[in-house]
């Protein structure tokens, strides 16, 4: 499980040479830190996951350009990542689809 | 279960903030996940992880052909000769560019990238756009990308995925010759390991 001993050996923070921002919102980085955490305490593999990924993807792209969303990489993140636990029983979709229905109608600002 | 999502992807930008706030709350109730342990990964990647690694392997095989031979021959057993670990780098080549041929990569299917010499990728390396096009148009997709090759120039294009990641070599700069490895480094940047630029000059 050498999947996220990131920086081990390594020299320690390198600046980063761009001025680029990694996310472009909280929840997208919420979403990759869930998946990592995932991911390093083994709940599954990247691999595993990335084949989520390749279809969340895939779907986007076979949607007829003028009914299709804007591109939205991390939109296509979280349908993995939902998929994949719903898949393989960490997640129940009922339960999910009610918490996030619940949050949905919290008053404006008490979402995260 | 999986016909429950059909609609994820319409979604807006609110509502994939509803479902990542749920879902990360479920699964730190069932103690599946722990959010400082999320903090910290984030916080890694977003300041700990960057271009530098993979920019000190290129400047160090400028300096030693040695080391660019071993590198190019195999990159996997210098990584951990260099004890340079870490996610998505299980098995990477490295591509050289020289007078006449420009390596650039792309990943056609997702996103895969090598997380561990470069940090996590840009988002024009994510989109459908280049993902498309630099398979089919890879002159035009460099040039608009401001990379005017000569046209005699091959260039190839490197498909990553879950087994392979690559990572380009690029031609070391006129004029750069005699400067330390560290100077040599600040040249490198991400977008000429990732083959859609050159190295700065200095």
């Amino acid at each position: 499980m050498t999947d996220l001993e990131v920086l081990d050996g390594s020299p320690a923070a390198p600046p980063r040479d761009n001025g680029e921002l990694i996310f472009e919102a909280p929840w997208q980085s919420r979403a990759f830190g869930v998946a990592a955490d995932l991911v390093a305490s083994g709940h599954f593999t990247w691999n595993d996951f990335r084949e989520y990924l390749i279809e969340a993807i895939s779907e986007w792209e076979a949607v007829e350009s003028d009914e299709q969303q804007s591109w939205d990489y991390y939109s296509c993140w979280l349908a993995a990542l939902e998929r994949i636990l719903t898949k393989r029983s960490f997640l129940d979709g009922k339960e999910f689809e009610i918490r996030a229905a619940q949050y949905a109608s919290r008053p404006h600002g008490h979402d995260h | 279960m999986t016909e429950r999502h059909d609609h994820t992807h319409e979604t807006n930008a609110g509502s994939s903030q509803i479902r990542t706030a749920a879902l990360e709350d479920l699964l730190v109730e069932k103690g599946i996940v722990d959010r400082s342990r999320i903090d910290s990964l984030v916080e890694r990647f977003e300041h700990d992880l960057g271009p530098m690694i993979g920019a000190r392997l290129v400047a160090r095989a400028w300096l030693e052909s040695e080391f660019q031979s071993r590198l190019v021959r195999d990159a996997d057993e210098v990584l951990r000769q260099e004890n340079i670990r870490g996610a998505e780098i299980e098995h990477v080549e490295v591509k050289v560019n020289e007078p006449g041929v420009h390596n650039v990569v792309v990943c056609t299917l997702c996103s895969c990238y090598p997380w561990a010499l470069l940090g996590l990728p840009p988002a024009w390396y994510k989109s459908p756009e280049y993902r498309a096009r630099v398979v089919r148009e890879p002159r035009k997709v460099l040039e608009e990308m401001g990379l005017s090759l000569e046209p005699d120039t091959e260039i190839r294009v490197w498909d990553s995925s879950s087994e392979t990641r690559f990572l380009v070599l690029p031609e070391q700069p006129a004029g750069s010759e005699g400067l330390s490895m560290e100077d040599l480094a600040a040249l490198v940047t991400r977008d000429s390991m990732i083959g859609v630029a050159k190295a700065l000059n200095p």
